[in-house]
């Protein structure tokens, strides 16, 4: 079929173009026209892609840079700071952000390793495929329903308060498919003859993952960790619903508030005064620094050390 | 890589030699170790279908009990009263909202998607092609909530133009009415916002496909004396195409379900606003629903109002993500 289309294609030029012989060398102009239009198409996609990315960046950095560089804020929390006052720093909200994605990465790695060894090392059959389609459904679940699930289990089914650590197990939701995928990923690069020698020696099979498979795989899921780590960390949605804002440093998981950036962010969104505006972009373009530090280390890491294959 | 997308294309297909997926063997030893490390791997996973169940059956329990009480029809009914005693709540707005705002940034990030992966893997440069592709995964980087600061205070501002062009050219037509609604704030500002957000995964995934097109079929293609665009059109598009529609519905699905970037810019409507079908409207989706009220959950009665929104939204998205899935598995048949 694809040949077929090809040939037809070349041979329906429009007519005056098609000289005896000249079909092997020369290209009808129709044809060599659609195909640079195409060329310029393709080109334009791809700048036209990067304009937000560019226009995003530069807002923020714009808007919000100049906060960055004031050395109190990164020492110093918001407390006591109206929106009217100029000062105050995001030590608070970073601490908080920083604090639930640890927590968060504690509770959902050693789950989304397992399932990663579970489908690459032990899994065939139906339950394989089951656990593979539910991470895909767990991938798609929006982060809002990841929300209102853990809210309906937390507050409503146990009686509850809203506290920090519920956002962390709504987050853990959202963590632990990107890791079970890029671990997964990671495992299969693996080469099975490492998986062989070490049999033949006599060595048994979870003795071989752990010390075999999962040094060699180790920078691919580190890469994996901190990709996780950077899609929850910028997370809203469950924090609105779990985690209400606070200006003050608080790093209780299980009673008060503790602030984020995200929250900080939503926080004063809708203000007009400079000094809060101000606040809200230096929040953003702190949560996008942290984010993009997170990519880079993971990307770093797994170019540095990707298995050989 | 399918950090962005969740779905792994690659490995499904078998490598050049004819190897299959790779496949767990049987080199357990049945020795207790190797029975307690396989039980906790096995064990694992049955965690992660048991959270997805739990995540089914907890909404669903919450919501039914407000759904027996709602006085009016949940699928037809514009309104939303959780206060009212009877409790009166009805999803046709928020449908309307949330599904015209993704299939608008669909509409606009699909084609985009698939020129920038087209671009990445057929026309860049070697050198540029890795950059390329990193920059455009940077997208994903960025917070949702980011994204809804920027375009409702930088992009929105620029919007009022393309919305009055759009509205002399098509006004007519009642997707395209006035609403009296500021521009920053309209549905179609969303869904702008939404295409640039969706804009990774649909070229993360349809690069991956496109990639992995034959070089024999590429080859023939052009020995046939196709040109380069010829080629694509008739070898590599028709074997991505699996693809590009999984990664259409992989993007929808992320769309459908994105809460605070439309929470930030959606303007929410009073109570009893006339309908209206425009995309020049504000109104609320699912998602923002949910986050707009966050804070109303105080009886049990109202959180599950919210509860009943959230798994429609649930199922929409579930039901785009299985199509997705569907559609990449099948291609395995094709992929000889």
């Amino acid at each position: 079929m694809t040949a077929t289309d090809v040939t037809s294609g070349s041979n329906v030029a429009p007519m005056g173009s098609v000289v005896p012989g000249a079909g092997l060398s020369h290209r009808s102009g129709p044809r060599a026209l659609r195909n640079r239009l195409a060329a310029v198409v393709m080109w334009a996609a791809f700048a036209i892609a990067m304009v937000p990315l560019v226009w995003i960046l530069w807002s923020v950095v714009t808007k919000g840079g100049a906060m960055l560089v004031n050395a109190d804020w990164w020492t110093h929390s918001q407390r006591g700071i109206t929106n009217r006052i100029v000062g105050g720093g995001a030590v608070h909200a970073i601490e908080g952000t920083l604090l639930e994605a640890m927590v968060t990465a504690l509770m959902a790695v050693p789950v989304a390793v397992m399932t990663a060894i579970y489908l690459v090392e032990y899994g065939r059959g139906r339950l394989a495929r089951v656990v593979s389609f539910t991470v895909d459904i767990l991938t798609g679940i929006p982060s809002i329903v990841a929300a209102l699930f853990i809210y309906a289990v937390w507050v409503t089914v146990f009686g509850f308060q809203r506290v920090a650590f519920a956002v962390c197990l709504a987050l853990m939701l959202l963590m632990i498919p990107v890791v079970v995928r890029s671990t997964e990923e990671m495992l299969k690069l693996v080469p099975n003859e490492l998986r062989e020698a070490s049999y033949a020696l006599g060595v048994p099979k979870w003795k071989t993952i752990v010390r075999v498979v999962l040094p060699t795989a180790l920078s691919g899921i580190i890469t994996g960790i901190l990709l996780g780590l950077a899609r929850v960390m910028g997370e809203t949605a469950p924090l609105l619903i779990l985690g209400p804002y606070t200006q003050d440093i608080a790093t209780n998981l299980f009673g008060g508030l503790v602030p984020t950036l995200p929250t900080m962010i939503n926080q004063d969104r809708t203000e007009v005064l400079q000094p809060a505006v101000d606040r809200v972009w230096g929040a953003a373009a702190t949560l996008i620094l942290l984010i993009l530090l997170l990519n880079i280390a993971g990307r770093l890491i797994a170019r540095l050390g990707a298995p050989k294959t | 890589m399918s950090t962005i997308t969740g779905v792994s294309t690659v490995d499904e297909l078998p490598d050049p030699e004819g190897h299959g997926p790779f496949e767990g063997d049987r080199a357990s030893t049945g020795r207790l170790g190797d029975r307690l490390f396989g039980g906790t791997a096995r064990g694992a996973g049955v965690l992660v279908i048991a959270m997805v169940t739990l995540v089914a059956v907890f909404l669903l329990s919450q919501a039914i009990p407000a759904l027996a009480a709602d006085k009016v029809n949940f699928f037809t009914s514009t309104q939303w009263n959780v206060d009212a005693t009877p409790l009166q709540f009805g999803i046709a707005n928020l449908l309307w909202v949330t599904v015209l705002s993704s299939v608008i940034a669909m509409i606009i990030a699909v084609p985009l998607g698939v020129g920038v992966a087209l671009f990445i893997t057929q026309y860049a440069p070697r050198w540029l092609s890795r950059p390329a592709a990193s920059l455009v995964d940077l997208l994903a980087a960025v917070p949702s909530i980011v994204y809804g600061l920027w375009g409702l205070q930088v992009l929105g501002t620029h919007m009022a133009g393309i919305q009055s062009v759009l509205e002399r050219l098509f006004g007519w037509f009642p997707l395209f009415q006035d609403a009296g609604i500021d521009a920053s704030s309209t549905v179609l500002t969303v869904s702008v916002v939404l295409s640039i957000m969706v804009l990774p995964i649909v070229t993360a995934l349809s690069r991956e496909v496109f990639a992995q097109t034959p070089t024999l079929h590429k080859e023939a293609a052009l020995a046939l004396g196709a040109t380069r665009w010829e080629m694509i059109r008739t070898a590599v598009l028709p074997f991505g195409k699996p693809g590009i529609i999984s990664a259409a519905m992989l993007g929808l699905g992320r769309a459908l379900g994105e809460t605070i970037a439309v929470m930030v810019i959606l303007s929410a409507l009073a109570d009893g606003t006339p309908w209206s079908w425009s995309m020049f409207n504000g109104g609320e989706t699912f998602a923002s629903k949910i986050a707009n009220n966050a804070a109303e959950f105080d009886s049990p009665q109202k959180a599950g109002a919210f509860m009943a929104a959230g798994l429609v939204l649930f199922t929409l998205t579930f039901v785009v993500n299985a199509i997705a899935r569907v559609v990449i598995e099948r291609r395995k048949v094709f992929a000889e």
